[in-house]
């Protein structure tokens, strides 16, 4: 926080010696040091282990949005970062300290082999060798196909309320209303089994030596969907959407409350740094931060987001964590194949002379607000993008980025008989100093990026925020959507139209909210 | 929408008036268009960021800060054709910074006095010798090749400030285009500068007191102001500066190009994210004041360019690179300075 003396530090930093192998470990000063962690800082093996465990403890500690009892999901992808997770919850876990984690856990991998044109056998193969994993765990284990995502029921593009606990509640009231919930919830969660599943799932669990549980045609309409994707840039933001669509309804569906990711500050950077230029500056905190709300009843969070992936590998390869390596659609793609690849090599190239550059992007992110509006009635639907459940930030004022890109498209296509609505920005003289905005702007400019499309095309757009309409833009076609979009798009287009015929009926929003909260 | 024409030898209709033939693609949208469709296409864009943003009002005195550059000379061209042609009603000023660097700016002063005679404009020109009795070929001679950006960017900030105010305009435009604001803001990300990230992607800045600054040229690409120059025919000056460019603004700019190459919308894409970022309420900002010294405005009890100064006619111009806050109150009250704080400060050895 003190940022004046930051210039100073960085002088002191060069004058450190640098460690030689016969120094002693910075903590207990007794073992020798067998890598360095930070400029200067040198740990012994035991001191390493403490701290790393440490810190994924203190993360849940003092983050206090696990409660005990509660089931968590893990989502491994079989790479170091999410396998250094697992291993950290099998630890606390396993401890007879007073202080062992006290949630239950369980896994899902989702398995993205059509993503990337894998043969059935590929595939076979590493599941096979994921579920080896999980299994000396000792943990439920799913294993979700990418093919599911045809059958997914459209409630995983609604944000389901959850009770909100009040934000400055304490934590122990906060674990007894858990407590007192989690019956209730248990029967809840049954209930939406039996309400959302369309054909019996139970058998995606232990695949064994069974065949897989998806069709051919499945298979297809992946390769379709991802063939009408005219960019890799795009391809990885709407594989990453369905693979978090997947998740949270293995969340749903087997009664879990939170899911963990196992995203690294390392990966968080570049992420933070690719979503930014990828127009998600608005849903950047709740993309990284550590908790992520948007679902409503299911919560993710990212408790590996302290570690480097420099700190995991090391963790990794001195305590025998296996991971797997499976490669996904960016896998050998040169550098400028996508923005998430350009991204991702600028910042590791830029750590290089930097040394600095990550933990600097991330600690931005956390002076980010992660605060998004937490309510759930009917308008605030309305007011979410239908891919990525984030609040929408194309309602924006007059003059903003998003208002002229609209005035560019306009002004380069064939010329239309009068300035769209909105639009008809008003010349200067009509604006004498101090009047008021009564006319273009507020509600009237804000409803026209809705109203302007054909309310029956199957064309989403009108409901995404910025950066998911640049994914559509990226596609030859929406028609190879799975039906779960399409089918959302529809509910809400309808859900519009109703609310525009009983708009004069309605009384002020705002007011609406309000009462809704209050009963 | 509609992707781009196929690049044939066939001519492509230009996609705004169908009648003409297409002669350039639009880096922004990829749509392909002809000499006049385009001309218009960009000059009312530009008239839709005013207009919308309302960033002039009738019978105002504005001052368009021109370096002699493409920006400010696509700037000053098309705030004179929307003047007339919207009747905005202003009072436009081309206002000029002389740094005082051989060989780049009295070159591209040059380029500013034909561009007052095309444009019929009056021209004011400041410079830094008279302002702070330093030229930057002085001070480059000082401090080095190292940290020579900082002296240039603070002192031409408030040099622009200083000759608006002798000519009592009542606002200040600049140049900056897209590529520019999107490549501050990946930069002040990189940095985790959190208070410029929230102003970086203002249209207008400046708080009371200051002259407002505003960049018209915000949602144009460079390579549209590039485009528009070549095919208007203007008159402008492109050289480097002669000494180093800023060496971390070049990776994000490298960086901002190759994002552009990828997908041309990602320019827009960033301004939009730094539009919309919303920071922390508790995060703690630097309050705004003004330096003691010149009454100009700062976060601190002197001024940067106070310091800047002070740090020169010293002899000691470290003083002003990076923060030594703890020293204003000595600089101020006009105290020597220890000798272990002044060896600190020293130019380095070459």
């Amino acid at each position: 926080m003190c940022q004046i003396h930051e210039e100073y530090q960085d002088h002191m930093v060069e004058n450190t010696s640098i460690p030689s192998i016969s120094q002693k470990c910075v903590k207990c000063k007794e073992g020798s040091a067998v890598l360095v962690i930070r400029v200067g800082d040198a740990f012994c093996r035991g001191c390493f282990k403490e701290y790393f465990v440490h810190k994924f403890r203190a993360m849940l500690g003092k983050t206090r949005l696990i409660f005990p009892g509660e089931k968590v999901l893990l989502a491994l992808s079989g790479g170091p970062a999410s396998s250094s997770m697992l291993s950290q919850v099998q630890e606390g876990l396993s401890r007879e300290a007073p202080k062992k984690l006290r949630f239950i856990p369980g896994i899902v991998y989702i398995d993205e082999g059509s993503a990337c044109g894998q043969s059935l056998e590929e595939r076979a193969g590493r599941i096979a060798q994921m579920e080896s994993i999980f299994q000396a765990t000792g943990f439920p284990f799913y294993v979700v196909h990418l093919e599911e995502v045809f059958r997914l029921p459209s409630s995983v593009l609604q944000c389901v309320s959850s009770i909100p606990g009040k934000p400055g509640g304490s934590y122990k009231a906060a674990v007894d209303q858990f407590i007192q919930d989690s019956q209730l919830f248990e029967a809840q969660s049954r209930l939406s089994e039996l309400s959302t599943q369309d054909r019996p799932e139970e058998e995606v669990r232990t695949s064994g030596g069974r065949p897989f549980t998806f069709t051919l045609q499945e298979t297809k309409a992946v390769e379709r969907l991802l063939d009408s994707v005219k960019t890799l840039t795009a391809k990885e933001q709407i594989l990453q959407m369905l693979r978090h669509h997947l998740i949270v309804h293995t969340a749903r569906v087997k009664g879990y409350s939170k899911v963990m990711m196992g995203d690294s500050c390392s990966r968080l950077a570049v992420k933070l740094l690719s979503n930014i230029s990828l127009g998600r500056g608005a849903s950047l905190a709740m993309d990284t931060g550590f908790s992520d709300p948007r679902y409503g009843d299911i919560t993710i969070i990212r408790p590996m987001r302290e570690y480097s992936s420099k700190e995991i590998a090391f963790y990794n390869k001195m305590f025998g964590v296996s991971s797997v390596f499976i490669p996904n659609l960016g896998t050998k793609a040169p550098e400028k194949a996508s923005i998430q690849r350009l991204t991702e090599s600028f910042v590791n190239k830029l750590q290089m002379d930097f040394p600095s550059t990550i933990s600097t992007i991330y600690r931005t992110s956390e002076k980010l607000n992660t605060a998004c509006p937490q309510l759930s009635s009917d308008q605030e639907q309305a007011e979410r993008c239908l891919l990525c459940l984030c609040a929408l930030d194309t309602g924006a004022a007059e003059a903003s980025a998003f208002r002229a890109t609209l005035v560019s498209e306009q002004l380069s296509q064939k010329s239309c008989p009068e300035p769209p609505p909105g639009l008809s920005a008003p010349g200067l003289q009509r604006r004498p100093a101090g009047d008021e905005r009564t006319d273009c702007c507020g509600s009237g400019g804000g409803s026209r990026c809705s109203a302007d499309e054909d309310a029956s095309s199957p064309d989403p757009r009108s409901l995404l925020c910025y950066s998911c309409r640049l994914i559509i833009k990226d596609m030859t076609s929406v028609e190879t959507l799975p039906p779960y979009i399409v089918l959302e798009t529809e509910h809400r287009r309808r859900r519009a139209q109703m609310r525009e015929e009983i708009s004069e009926f309605l009384l002020d929003p705002a007011q609406e909210l309000c009462a809704a909260l209050e009963s | 929408c509609s992707a781009a024409g196929p690049a044939s030898t066939m001519p492509v209709p230009c996609s705004h008036c169908q009648k003409s033939s297409a002669v350039l693609r639009r880096p922004k949208t990829g749509h392909s268009l002809c000499r006049p469709c385009f001309f218009w296409a960009f000059e009312e864009e530009v008239h839709q960021t005013i207009a919308s943003a309302r960033l002039f009002r009738p019978g105002e005195t504005v001052g368009i800060g021109a370096s002699g550059g493409k920006d400010s000379t696509v700037l000053a061209h098309v705030l004179k054709v929307l003047n007339e042609r919207h009747g905005y009603g202003l009072n436009l000023i081309l206002l000029s910074v002389d740094e005082g660097i051989t060989g780049y700016r009295d070159d591209s002063l040059e380029t500013v006095k034909r561009n007052q005679q095309q444009y019929d404009l009056p021209l004011k020109i400041v410079s830094y010798e008279e302002l702070y009795g330093w030229t930057m070929d002085a001070i480059v001679k000082q401090v080095g090749l190292k940290n020579n950006c900082t002296f240039c960017g603070v002192f031409r900030r408030q040099a622009l400030d200083r000759g608006a105010m002798m000519l009592g305009v009542d606002k200040i435009c600049t140049g900056h285009n897209a590529d520019d604001v999107a490549e501050t803001v990946l930069m002040n990300f990189l940095r985790g500068d959190i208070a410029r990230l929230r102003r970086c992607t203002a249209i207008t800045t400046g708080s009371e007191g200051a002259i407002p600054r505003c960049k018209p040229l915000k949602y144009a690409y460079e390579k549209e102001i590039v485009l528009y120059a070549y095919f208007k025919k203007l008159d402008y000056f492109s050289t480097e500066c002669v000494y180093s460019p800023n060496a971390y603004r070049g990776h994000a700019r490298a960086f901002l190009k190759d994002l552009e190459s990828v997908r041309p919308s990602a320019i827009v894409d960033v301004i939009h994210s730094g539009e919309n970022l919303s920071v922390k309420e508790d995060v703690r900002m630097p309050v705004q004041g003004t330096c003691a010294r010149c009454g100009y405005i700062s976060s601190q009890r002197l001024c940067k360019a106070c310091v800047l100064l002070e740090g020169l006619n010293r002899g000691l111009p470290k003083l002003g690179i990076g923060k030594h806050h703890r020293l204003h109150e000595k600089l101020l009250a006009r105290q020597p300075l220890t000798e272990q704080e002044e060896r600190k400060l020293r130019a380095e050895e070459f």
